[in-house]
């Protein structure tokens, strides 16, 4: 293609290393990194990090149940004797893979239906998209989620299949309002004058400059959809008891509040840290790129 | 005639949405795996019964057909019977609804007052302590689950400090008002009922508050950033030049033109305030149409269920026209462009 060259590699690590100062400047997008850090870390390596891996799925010892923190275990015991530290560290497995996994299946779709949808402005296309994801957005995600959930058998795969299903037209909205605009550009114009193909215009022309607003969305709603699972595991809907998750374990805790306080708190703990951690990044990233529409 | 004009045009759009609504909530019940009637029964219900009550509820038939019953029924304000309650499910919804409807309104009051409050004082006074507190404030507000709260607040101050009731909308000892509107607090209003108000409120305030606080962090971080921003522009230099009396400047210049973002999204705000109460009511045990709801889908209640989901698509419907107008009366931009545009 003659009207789009490949940048060398040293111009792309410069700009990186550029973003990474301006990024780091910023003292709370950089506490923000640590907590992502850590949490990833703890959960990748949960099996060699965790003091009792073989506590996160069925183990029962009821010698050691419901024991409030302490040095041989942080944060206490659970009813069946299980270390909560160990099990909050698998939990955090479960609450990224939830992240990970719906943003895989939900932005793709949403970002291309977003560009069609921008790009034919006024059209059809643009009605059809935009009057379907108008549906979608009428009722909160986590009510039409939990709706998906009551029909289909809990786990967690299907809470993900779920919180998927309702998610794309937030990034189709996004996409959408940034392509409207863009598409009247000069350089759209000219790249349509000089005869570029349809999906060039979209993908190497238009795209590019949504870029910064999908990632700066996609980090504060790695967050979001945390939450949304763990609101899911929390009613029942999402991952069932002996999974380790988050929102599983806080449900569990609260039966035994206010006298074994550490089952809950903990695991809630956690669930704030992982979202909290996301956030900062995402505001970070808002502030870098001076967004005011995510 | 200009704003019935506005309204009459977002309820003639807001249709569509609800149409398409309900075609999307009639496919997750019908389409999805899982079969209501045997949940319904139970596994051990015989054959010819299952098979009966499933051509009672036409779901033998083809899906279009289905819907056509649905949407039919749905219209003439007939959603079908619950599988659960074996009650019709507009009769639970009447019962249930002005319950979640008063907690949500007094949730949504104190978000919006709060928030903007706290949010107008942060961007006022920026980068002092009183910023860095709100700051801090509205992110452990952001990043923390209504249930999480829910469950602090319980544990806070209905057991440890017994400061407020932990379940329910009244004391044993408090007669129920007559229900004029069902919503307790008015209808003792409406009475005069002093003790009954008292009380209902005493009881809404944990329940409201961890409902609160995720929305109105986010109103109080959009309301900071607005005023500190306008707050640098020439048009209040402007207005201070010319000896405009600092709170006029305060109140006219600069609290209602940066309102407008903070407007436009109380009505995301409380959309996602309503989701929430689907736990929290849980939590508080509060006998709502959001308790009720997340019944309905603990059970497979397939008709409970789609018709909770369309009452929350029209509350948003009315909810977002109430927002626009609103925010078309904050916004003078607004208003004259819709003038411009006819």
């Amino acid at each position: 293609m003659a009207f789009w060259k490949r940048p060398s590699f040293q111009k792309r690590w410069d700009g990186l290393r550029r973003g990474w100062y301006k990024f780091s400047k910023n003292p709370v997008s950089v506490v923000g990194l640590f907590f992502v850090l850590l949490v990833s870390f703890l959960a990748a390596f949960a099996p060699y990090v965790a003091p009792y891996p073989q506590h996160a799925g069925r183990f029962v010892n009821f010698s050691e149940a419901s024991q409030p923190p302490s040095l041989k275990h942080p944060f206490g015991t659970d009813v069946f004797g299980r270390d909560i530290l160990s099990r909050v560290f698998f939990g955090f497995r479960y609450s990224l893979m939830m992240g990970v996994v719906v943003l895989a299946l939900v932005v793709p779709p949403g970002v291309v239906l977003g560009l069609l949808a921008g790009y034919y402005r006024g059209t059809w296309i643009d009605t059809v998209i935009m009057r379907v994801t108008d549906v979608f957005l009428a009722v909160p995600p986590l009510i039409l989620a939990l709706a998906v959930c009551s029909v289909l058998t809990p786990s967690v795969f299907n809470a993900m299949m779920a919180v998927s299903l309702m998610w794309w037209p937030w990034y189709t909205r996004l996409v959408y309002g940034l392509a409207s605009s863009i598409r009247n550009e000069f350089f759209v114009q000219a790249a349509e004058v000089a005869g570029a193909s349809r999906s060039h215009i979209l993908f190497r022309e238009i795209l590019p400059n949504c870029v910064s607003s999908i990632f700066t969305k996609m980090s504060l709603d790695m967050g979001w959809v945390i939450l949304i699972g763990s609101s899911l595991s929390f009613v029942g809907l999402g991952a069932q008891p002996p999974t380790p998750d988050l929102g599983t374990m806080v449900a569990d805790g609260a039966k035994y509040l206010p006298d074994q306080w550490w089952i809950a708190i903990f695991p809630a703990l956690a669930i704030m840290i992982t979202v909290l951690g996301f956030n900062l990044i995402g505001d970070g990233l808002r502030d870098l790129f001076a967004l005011e529409e995510v | 005639m200009k704003i019935l004009r506005f309204v009459a045009k977002r309820l003639f759009m807001s249709i569509f949405v609800l149409v398409g609504l309900s075609i999307l909530i009639f496919l997750i019940s019908r389409v999805l795996p899982g079969d209501p009637v045997r949940m319904a029964l139970g596994p051990r219900a015989p054959e010819w019964a299952v098979q009966n009550m499933r051509e009672q509820m036409h779901l033998d038939k083809p899906l279009y057909v289905q819907y056509y019953y649905w949407l039919s029924g749905a219209l003439h304000g007939d959603l079908g019977q619950s599988l659960f309650t074996r009650r019709p499910v507009m009769d639970d919804i009447k019962e249930f609804l002005p319950a979640t409807m008063e907690l949500a309104l007094f949730a949504g009051l104190i978000m919006a007052i709060f928030g903007i409050l706290l949010g107008a004082i942060a961007g006022r006074y920026s980068n002092t302590w009183i910023d860095n507190s709100v700051r801090i404030f509205s992110y452990v507000g952001v990043v923390t689950p209504s249930f999480v709260f829910a469950i602090l607040f319980l544990l806070l101050f209905g057991y440890l400090l017994r400061w407020f009731p932990t379940a329910g909308r009244l004391s044993p000892g408090i007669t129920r008002p007559p229900a004029i509107t069902g919503m307790v607090t008015l209808d003792s209003l409406i009475t005069g009922n002093w003790a009954a108000l008292g009380d209902a409120l005493w009881h809404m305030v944990l329940p409201a508050v961890s409902l609160a606080l995720g929305g109105m962090a986010q109103e109080a971080r959009i309301t900071r950033s607005t005023i500190s921003d306008n707050l640098r522009k020439d048009y209040i230099g402007a207005a201070r030049g010319f000896g405009v009396p600092e709170r006029l400047v305060m109140l006219k210049y600069l609290l209602k033109p940066s309102l407008i973002p903070t407007v436009s999204i109380l009505g995301l705000d409380f959309a996602s305030l309503l989701a929430n109460a689907f736990l929290v009511e849980l939590i508080f045990n509060w006998p709502g149409f959001s308790r009720y709801g997340i019944n309905a889908m603990l059970r497979k209640d397939l008709n409970a269920v789609s018709a909770v989901v369309m009452v929350l698509g029209i509350v948003f419907v009315i909810v977002n026209i109430l927002v626009d107008l609103v925010v078309a009366g904050l916004d003078p931009r607004i208003r004259l462009g819709a003038e411009r545009s006819k």
